[in-house]
């Protein structure tokens, strides 16, 4: 048998063990090659798929590179003005409990414009899940300094590498959240091994679950890459996200009540 | 000799060549091709099938969700 017939067997619906899921749409990702945004969104999709809550999800899109999230996610959504999205999640909640409303958003959405927004959601512990896509940078803007930039990272905004001592330590922010009687479960994960994936497939999953059962809010942060705004390839990124953001934003469950 | 056997295929159109999948793959199955898409990019292909085992690692970290992955019990 040739290695071509061979493989031609294998390659059949009854050994099929990996696809793309229904959920996410045909449409192509504008997101950059290697961006940890397609990785989140799939895996998201994934855990919709199986818990069989399509048409009861609704996700509040930020500002961002993320902010076509619409496009390749085939549920509800909403977008938010510029870190508005816990507010606007906070609504939509309230008003529809027996959704799963969840937020996606960046560090420059979250951690900066939406600071007060997602602090206060959390302290209310209102019933929805939020995905915090840390990724050290502005993307979609072309790189600038966001506040969870790392000391001494060079950015379009600090190409002398960001000086802690003017503009503050970089903001911790799952630490931050999980000292609020609000949340529930806050976590911080990654995306860049199979078994990263894996893992954060796992906490997205206890995220939805925890909606369903009205626990209250599930913060989960995901350290990412930005290989355009880092100026690396995709490879390169993420050994730079290993080397220089898991030291700083170490990975792991920080509550879980 | 391994247990199962596996085969991946690449939405080569779609594939944006980032390698995340070549740097992911234990068995070093996948390369990107000298030749490109339409956009451009070097897509990802088999380039050692032998040596698949269909782990599901390179669907896993694919950003783009271009590979499926199939595994069958080695004969």
């Amino acid at each position: 048998m040739t290695a071509t017939t061979e493989i031609n067997n294998i390659i059949s619906e009854e050994n099929l063990v990996y696809k793309k899921t229904s959920v996410l749409l045909d449409n192509e990702m504008h997101y950059c090659p290697g961006c940890t945004h397609g990785v989140i969104h799939k895996v998201i999709a994934e855990v919709i798929e199986e818990m069989d809550i399509q048409d009861k999800t609704i996700g509040v899109s930020p500002v961002g590179c993320s902010v076509l999230a619409y496009n390749y996610l085939d549920i509800d959504w909403q977008q938010a003005a510029h870190g508005r999205a816990p507010a606007l999640a906070t609504a939509t909640a309230r008003l529809m409990p027996d959704k799963y409303v969840f937020t996606y958003q960046g560090d420059g959405d979250l951690a900066s414009i939406g600071c007060a927004e997602i602090i206060h959601a959390c302290n209310r512990g209102e019933n929805i899940v939020v995905v915090f896509v840390n990724n050290a940078i502005y993307g979609m803007t072309g790189g600038q300094m966001a506040p969870t930039t790392l000391d001494g990272q060079v950015t379009a905004t600090s190409p002398y590498g960001r000086d802690c001592g003017s503009t503050g330590a970089p903001m911790k922010i799952s630490e931050m959240v999980s000292l609020l009687p609000g949340t529930r479960f806050v976590t911080r994960q990654s995306a860049e091994t199979a078994g990263a994936v894996r893992k954060l497939k796992k906490a997205i999953r206890k995220g939805f679950e925890n909606t369903r059962e009205k626990k209250g809010l599930s913060f989960i942060e995901i350290v990412g890459t930005c290989s355009s705004g880092w100026k690396l390839s995709p490879t390169q990124s993420n050994e730079w996200m290993k080397e220089n953001m898991f030291p700083y934003y170490p990975l792991g469950t920080l509550k879980d009540e | 000799m391994a247990k199962f056997k596996g085969a991946i295929v690449v939405d080569t159109e779609k594939c944006k060549g980032c390698g995340l999948c070549v740097v992911s793959c234990p068995t070093a199955v996948i390369e990107l091709a000298r030749g490109v898409n339409g956009k451009g990019y070097h897509y990802a292909h088999m380039a050692n099938p032998d040596a698949c085992i269909g782990c599901s690692s390179c669907g896993l970290v694919c950003p783009d969700t271009v590979i499926t992955v199939y595994r069958a019990k080695a004969s």
